[in-house]
């Protein structure tokens, strides 16, 4: 991992989302569930960080609390080194700076409303005039490749898939932001579409200097578009790093089971780890120290005794695993000096 | 700014589809039911809004030589009521007062149960579980008698009547209003404009709203009929409109004596409410199956 600049364009530290799950006949709160439980990421400025996992690993729920859309239980969020709710970064100064496209094109846009409304919603909200909005909302239209005397007037139900799509990103860009979320924004679409927006997206990327943060449970679609990745499991981090040293030489069991699961291309290299099997467990009543020692083929003693700390195994790389983290008293351990 | 480059094409004229209602509306002519409906209450409305024009006689003038005439009677064609007053002419007086019992309380519940509603389902939380605890309270009288004993507390009069069916129908407006908002608070269109930063009430008017309105109307016309016929009870009690004034409800009471002599004449009145409250009722069906659009 080369050094691109110093300060992070966003830091999200110890970020933590209980969900009560009420019971009894007042309501009382009884189990929790550990949704995200103490996720710590940086993006900097330009890059695009992948987050994989399997379904229910927190991704979403990741995502929904970088957006504020959920209040977290615990944990900060900076822009620039502000935090995000404080008098430096209103929440609504930061919301114009990052955006989010959702995955689900049509239950994302307003079934009552013309396109050019849903898109120039937001810069009214931000005290842009309509008319401008309106203007700007038509330019975008025609930046994701959509003709706005044909589009700007249409309903969502009129519209297909790619091109709704097309539509939330011009929605999610008419308040500049610098960052955007895509929370499997491309996974509901066909094969050849999902290529097109892919390339749409790394155009506007590079034209309007956006950051990504890029959720998909589609590993090859996220090798393509990341610089680096995360790796959740059971609302933790297992593993992050570039997105080469994550793909070729992952440091914790789960990710190389992960990436295990990747169809081989090559038949002179057939898909040779073991994919993962089962579900993830509980999330209500997660396994005690590591959360993946339940499905690990690496387990012993100590994992289910202590959580693993997330450590770092090289530039930029890191991984909770005992097996990675020298001194654990895992037997494959490596020594104090790696 | 980055979009700074705004080329001419852009601002063409556009090509517009046709809006929600436009599309619904074109489905409901296509209904003849629904459509026969509408036509019906529009006459009854025009009825009710010229009635001083149409009605041949004065309908509060009666003349005790000619009581209880039945219908097809030489210049009364409907007959006349038990003080000698024209039918015809109530009956057609009698659907102003009739038509607004049914309306009135409905749209002023409307008002109130939408903001119930939509506040209880858009909020959540702390603010759902009040209000709607509260409605349920309501809940658990069954209309007429919520109505009649709202009525009986507040005195007999048409406003108290309006007031006491008002109240009748907030509880189910409002579950109805807090139920389909729930639904669309969820929807990931509400949640891109949250994440736009726009306020909450900004929200509800331009996302909300236009998703729920439809819906909470449609139920509001259903209960159009209920209205009326409530009213009418109200009215046969004495408790609602009060004599002379013709009403149908009341002209139904006041006509049951002579149940056994002209029962032709006693079942007028009845008429014109079912009439009118099947009207509204077919046309809720057809606006509803035109509102239902598969996209």
């Amino acid at each position: 991992m080369t050094e691109t600049s110093n300060r992070p364009l966003l830091e999200v530290v110890g970020l933590e989302k209980l969900f009560p799950i009420k019971s009894g006949l007042l309501g009382r709160p009884g189990a929790v569930v550990r949704a995200v439980d103490g996720v710590s990421f940086e993006l900097r400025e330009g890059e695009t960080l992948g987050i994989v996992g399997e379904s229910g690993c927190g991704k979403s729920t990741t995502a929904r609390l970088v957006m504020h859309l959920i209040e977290p239980t615990a944990g900060a969020i900076r822009l620039e080194g502000r935090v995000v709710g404080s008098p430096e970064l209103p929440l609504r100064s930061y919301l114009a700076k990052v955006q989010m496209v959702f995955q689900d094109s049509y239950a994302s846009l307003n079934p009552r409303m013309t396109v050019e409304d849903s898109i120039a919603f937001g810069p009214t909200v931000h005290g842009i005039s309509k008319p401008d909005a309106v203007r700007r909302a038509r330019a975008l239209l025609d930046r994701v490749g959509l003709e706005p005397r044909r589009f700007a007037g249409r309903y969502p139900h009129e519209l297909s898939g790619g091109q709704r799509q097309r539509i939330n990103i011009a929605r999610a860009l008419a308040l500049q932001p610098r960052i955007l979320i895509l929370d499997e924004s491309v996974s509901a679409l066909d094969k050849s579409v999902e290529a097109q927006v892919l390339n749409l997206l790394l155009d506007l990327k590079a034209e309007f200097g956006l950051s990504f943060i890029f959720i998909s449970h589609d590993l090859e679609v996220v090798r393509f578009m990341s610089t680096r990745v995360l790796v959740m499991y059971l609302g933790r981090v297992a593993e992050i790093g570039p997105t080469e040293a994550i793909y070729a030489g992952s440091r914790h069991p789960y990710t190389s089971a992960l990436m295990g699961s990747i169809l081989s291309m090559d038949p002179d290299h057939p898909t040779s780890e073991a994919p993962i099997s089962g579900d993830p467990p509980n999330p209500i009543d997660p396994p005690s120290g590591c959360r993946f020692h339940t499905r690990c083929t690496l387990a012993e003693p100590v994992c289910s005794a202590t959580a693993p700390p997330l450590h770092v195994v090289g530039g930029g790389h890191a991984a909770a695993c005992h097996a990675a983290t020298p001194g654990s008293g895992h037997s494959r351990s490596p020594g104090r000096a790696a | 700014m980055m979009l700074g480059r705004v080329e001419p094409k852009i601002l063409e004229p556009l090509e517009r589809s046709p809006g929600y209602w436009s599309t619904v509306w074109r489905r409901f002519r296509r209904d003849p039911v629904a459509m026969g409906a509408l036509v019906v209450i529009v006459l009854l409305v025009l009825m009710a809004l010229l009635a001083p024009y149409l009605a041949p006689h004065d309908p509060y003038k009666g003349m005790a030589l000619r009581r209880l005439r039945p219908p097809g009677t030489d210049g009364y064609p409907l007959g006349t009521d038990e003080l000698g007053r024209d039918m015809l002419s109530r009956l057609i007086h009698g659907a102003r007062l009739s038509l607004v019992m049914g309306v009135t309380p409905v749209l002023l519940a409307l008002v109130f149960g939408s903001v119930i509603g939509v506040s209880a389902g858009y909020f959540g939380g702390w603010l759902n579980t009040v209000l709607m605890r509260t409605i349920d309270v309501l809940f658990a009288f069954p209309s007429v008698l919520l109505a009649i004993a709202l009525s009986g507390a507040l005195g007999a009069g048409t406003f108290n009547a309006l007031v006491s069916l008002t109240v009748v129908f907030i509880p189910p407006i409002a579950r109805v209003a807090e139920s389909v908002t729930t639904a669309v608070r969820t929807r990931d269109f509400v949640e891109a404009a949250r994440a736009s930063g726009a306020p909450a009430l900004t929200i509800i008017r331009k996302h909300v709203l236009s998703n729920v309105l439809g819906p909470i109307f449609v139920y509001g016309m259903s209960l159009v009929a209920v209205s009326m016929i409530l009213a009418s009870g109200l009215s046969f009690l004495g408790l609602g409109v009060k004599p002379p004034e013709p009403e149908w409800g009341l002209m139904l009471n006041t006509l049951r004596t002579a149940m056994y002599t002209q029962p032709l004449l006693c079942a007028l009145p009845g008429l014109m409410i079912f009439i009118t409250s099947i009207s509204f009722n077919l046309l809720t069906d057809g606006l509803r199956s035109a509102m239902d659009i598969k996209a």
